[in-house]
């Protein structure tokens, strides 16, 4: 709906009313109720859009001005879109987007055989199970049932717990206290072109908040929550760690996951009290578009955690494969003292894909420390940059940080770019960074070759071990899976 | 100074009075300097230096060499001078007067005489090559406003005994003055050279230079280069040396910043030869509220070629510094060999230092690194040296002299190394 239209037809209604008649006109402006189709918000972003989605999904005022107040500021930063990454890709007509729609009835195939083939050939590299795959392409059968099974008797023990782990929506209807008092303290607003219009328009996501002295039995995983599938392109995750909690969150998955979207635009934030500690690991294998560079996902991720209490720790690790375009510097702000960010990624891209990935250390408290291992793999036409900063603040003293950025460039039509940020304010900071860049020596391919193992996998078995170091971070759920996932991702980039 | 307009009526006059070959190269670089204006921090290779404030400040413009005699030059003179050819630009304009020419295989002129004489071509293909790679107002005005340049020739197969001596002297005993030395050299084949540059202001006004010096260097040369930074802290300046190999040859760079306001050195390299062999090395050792900024790009536009790095920092007081470091591997440049490090060390709490080593690889078969840190002094080696009765004072002066002769020691000019090293001992007091 065009917001001038809208404007118009008021003026028209306004004229010969009351004053109290017009005061009832405009609280209803408030409670407003859609004139849309109900499944589906038409093309395009406006106030009323935002309306929409907070009534759509029945949210309470203060969530509504919330998003309105970050419609506004998105509005305002028209010309901030960020365009100082390393990227090229047309502009983005945001007016071209439909922002909401409602979960749909998939279609349900009856049975395996309706798969795709070349997608369940991939599944099968990756060694998921029947019942799994079955899940993943939405065949109706009662493995789903099965699932959410498993999903409400994971709940029930994390219940006992304490321990609240469901969707944004759930918790803004159900902890209205939590997510006022935390939502956007870590990624506020305004703080980038993305993120604002994250916190307009963001549809679901999920909210994990672990009580004091807890430690989360199992690794949580959107995987488990009901509600999980289509949550759509604009995600927002929250998980606060109270006081010597510990927990580790799973996001994504190692199936290939196809969506019609083309922009995605999450946010994630992660608060950890003292002495507690967030693990949050990422497989990101969106599609990447094709051998041509043709269609993908845009994905322009805001991820950040605080380290809010003293000795509390954050680790983020990513495993990022798909997408045609990402964006996505996961940070961690060391507030308190003695606080420990870690960040651990792989990034591969193949084809057309592009990714300027990265991190930001913040070292704020006193004895802060950081790592940083970043491994780069470029194969194809594609272009991987590392973007990274490092700050010590003033009040930092005994800061420490260590970062590492290797790339592996595969063939010569590829680029592997690092752009490292160190900005020290303490004599006391003891700050180190190391960056590579190589090629797979020929020596190695030939020593595999020579045992009778083809080029290959003495591809995919190098590229394994130049990324083991993050590889190991990993769950081992997804350990596995991940390691496959390298090679599949870099299928046809050798000889 | 902030207003484009104000440069207007210079620049018209400049044009007008000077009709000779450089007006066209002038002209497109007065439309870029429009275009960009002056740099902010929003700028990404000016984002921590900040010079805006600079420009808020009335300067002279100066057109003529002024009234500074070979005496009141005669001070300002670096070590081994005896023996030197000496270049002297003041306030910008190269004065052939004060300059001293002792080689006979140096062909010094003016930029303007050699862009219409037989060295035509070479000005052609040269002058303003810098502007490919510093896309800012500033360079862009130094070009707008290219006079009183000059053009060194070093003629094929001769071996310079006598070093290269450069002055930048900028009297501005009267008024603030800004100043724009522009040159260009040409390194001919087989040829040697030791080029020693230095900044030095007369008088207690401000003054802000803004020099750019474009180098070629052809087949089988050897370039030794030396820029000895250490004005008084009332001198700002951005200071551009832009190398170019067109033939496999063999460039030594070193840059020594010891003191200034706001200090900025753009070191380019551009390998655009196969077999070329770079070595740049710098030293910035800052003190009160100096601010260095040190930008160094090396360009592998050709296959074959080995670059080396090293950049160390200390930084006192009030001191910031900031190191950027860019390697380009382009896709032909195969088998290149790039290496590039930066340390630095914090001697105070209001210190500060912004690093940015950046890789740009487009090429598969190479092997590039580069590694930066940022730290203190070993506390283990402090108190390994006081544990045998060496004063902490000196123990602590010791260690950063040791750190600092990793980049002394490739200062070749034995009298230039003992006159840098007397201003670090000065400065360690000890």
């Amino acid at each position: 709906m065009n917001p001038e239209v809208y404007k118009e037809s008021q003026i028209d209604v306004d004229e010969g009313l009351s004053t109290i008649e017009k005061t009832v006109l405009t609280d209803y402006k408030y409670g407003f109720v859609s004139k849309f189709d109900a499944d589906e918000a038409p093309k395009g972003l406006s106030e009323d859009i935002v309306r929409f989605i907070s009534a759509r999904k029945n949210e309470p005022e203060w969530m509504l001005e919330w998003r309105l107040k970050a419609y506004k500021q998105w509005c305002r930063m028209a010309d901030d879109e960020p365009t100082w990454a390393n990227l090229k890709y047309p502009p983005i007509n945001y007016q071209n987007i439909i922002y909401y729609s409602a979960p749909k009835q998939k279609m349900n195939p009856k049975s395996l055989d309706e798969i795709d083939p070349e997608l369940r050939r991939t599944f099968e590299k990756l060694g998921i199970s029947m019942n799994e795959q079955k899940r993943l392409t939405g065949v109706a059968v009662d493995a789903v049932i099965d699932s959410i099974s498993i999903g409400t008797s994971f709940k029930e023990q994390l219940g006992e717990l304490g321990i609240i782990f469901c969707s944004m929506s759930e918790a803004i209807q159900e902890h209205p206290e939590l997510i006022k008092k935390y939502l956007s303290s870590v990624v506020p607003t305004t703080d980038n072109y993305f993120a604002a219009l994250n916190a307009a328009v963001f549809s679901d996501g999920s909210f994990c908040y672990i009580p004091k002295g807890v430690r989360c039995p199992m690794e949580l995983s959107t995987y488990f929550r009901i509600n999980a599938e289509n949550t759509g392109q604009f995600e927002r995750t929250l998980i606060v760690a109270d006081e010597g909690s510990y927990v580790s969150y799973l996001e994504g998955c190692t199936a290939p996951m196809r969506d019609e979207n083309q922009l995605h635009a999450a946010v994630v934030e992660l608060i950890a009290m003292d002495n507690a500690e967030i693990k949050y690991s990422t497989v990101q294998n969106w599609y990447p578009g094709d051998k041509n560079g043709v269609g993908g996902i845009y994905n322009f991720v805001t991820k950040r955690g605080i380290c809010q209490g003293v000795n509390s720790k954050i680790s983020w690790t990513q495993v990022e494969t798909g997408s045609a375009i990402t964006w996505k510097y996961p940070s961690v702000i060391l507030k308190g003292d003695n606080s420990t960010g870690e960040f651990y990624s792989v990034a591969v891209t193949n084809n057309h894909q592009q990714a300027d990935t990265g991190t930001k250390m913040h070292h704020l408290g006193k004895n802060t420390k950081s790592r940083i291992v970043s491994k780069g793999i470029s194969a194809g036409f594609s272009n991987n940059s590392y973007r990274g900063l490092v700050h010590v603040g003033k009040k930092a003293s005994n800061a420490r940080n260590f970062s590492q950025c290797d790339s592996l460039l595969l063939g010569d039509k590829c680029g592997a770019h690092t752009f490292p940020y160190i900005e020290v304010r303490n004599k006391t900071a003891l700050v180190e960074h190391e960056a590579t860049t190589s090629k797979i020596g020929e020596d190695q391919i030939f020593y595999c070759n020579q045992r009778g193992i083809d080029t290959e996998t003495a591809v995919a078995l190098i590229v394994n071990g130049f990324a083991k170091e993050v590889m190991n971070q990993l769950p081992m759920e997804f350990a596995v899976e991940a390691q496959k996932l390298l090679a599949i991702s870099l299928e046809g980039s050798v000889g | 100074m902030n207003s484009v307009e104000h440069y207007k009526e210079h620049f018209d006059q400049l044009q007008s009075t000077d009709k000779n070959g450089l007006t066209a190269i002038r002209k497109n670089a007065f439309d870029a300097f429009n275009k960009f204006g002056i740099p902010t921090s929003r700028h990404e290779e000016w984002k921590y230096t900040r010079i805006g404030g600079l420009f808020n400040k009335q300067y002279q413009f100066p057109v003529s060499t002024g009234s500074l005699s070979a005496n009141d030059i005669n001070d300002l003179r670096l070590p081994g001078h005896e023996q030197a050819n000496e270049l002297v630009f003041i306030n910008g304009i190269f004065s052939f007067p004060l300059s001293k020419i002792i080689s006979p295989e140096l062909i010094v002129q003016s930029l303007e005489e050699a862009a219409s004489n037989e060295f035509k071509e070479i000005v052609a293909a040269n002058l303003g090559h810098s502007s490919d790679y510093l896309k800012d107002g500033i360079n862009a005005l130094n070009t707008a406003f290219v006079n009183g340049a000059v053009f060194v020739h070093v003629s094929k197969g001769k071996v310079t005994e006598h070093p290269i001596y450069i002055y930048n002297i900028t009297d501005a005993r009267t008024e603030n003055i800004f100043s724009q030395p522009r040159s260009l050299v040409h390194v001919g084949q087989n040829a040697q050279v030791q080029l020693i540059e230095t900044y030095v202001t007369i008088g207690a006004s401000e003054s802000f230079t803004n020099a750019v010096m474009e180098i070629v260097v052809e087949e089988n040369a050897l370039l030794e280069y030396y820029k000895i930074q250490n004005d008084a802290s009332h001198t700002n300046q951005v200071s551009t040396t832009h190398i170019r190999q067109v033939g496999k040859s063999y460039v030594h760079a070193v840059t020594i910043s010891l003191n200034g306001g706001i200090v900025r050195n753009n070191l380019n390299i551009v390998l655009d030869a196969e077999r070329c062999e770079a070595h740049l090395y710098g030293l910035y050792f800052q003190k009160g509220k100096s601010h260095i900024d040190n930008h160094t790009v090396v360009d592998n536009v050709k296959p074959n070629c080995f670059s080396n790095e090293l950049y160390k920092g200390v930084m006192n007081d009030e001191a910031s510094g900031v190191f950027n470091g860019k390697i380009f591997v382009r896709q032909l440049a195969q088998k290149t060999n790039a290496y590039q490090s930066n340390k630095n060390v914090l001697l105070s709490d209001n210190a500060t230092v912004n690093a940015k080593p950046q890789l740009e690889i487009f090429a598969d078969d190479v092997k590039c690194s580069h590694g930066c840190t940022v730290g203190q002094l070993d506390e283990e080696a402090l108190f390994y040296l006081q544990s045998r009765g060496i004063a902490g004072k000196v123990a602590h002066s010791l260690l950063v002299r040791a750190f600092a002769t990793d980049i002394l020691e490739h200062v070749k000019p034995a009298p230039i190394r003992a006159y840098i090293e007397t201003l670090i001992a000065e400065r360690l007091e000890y």
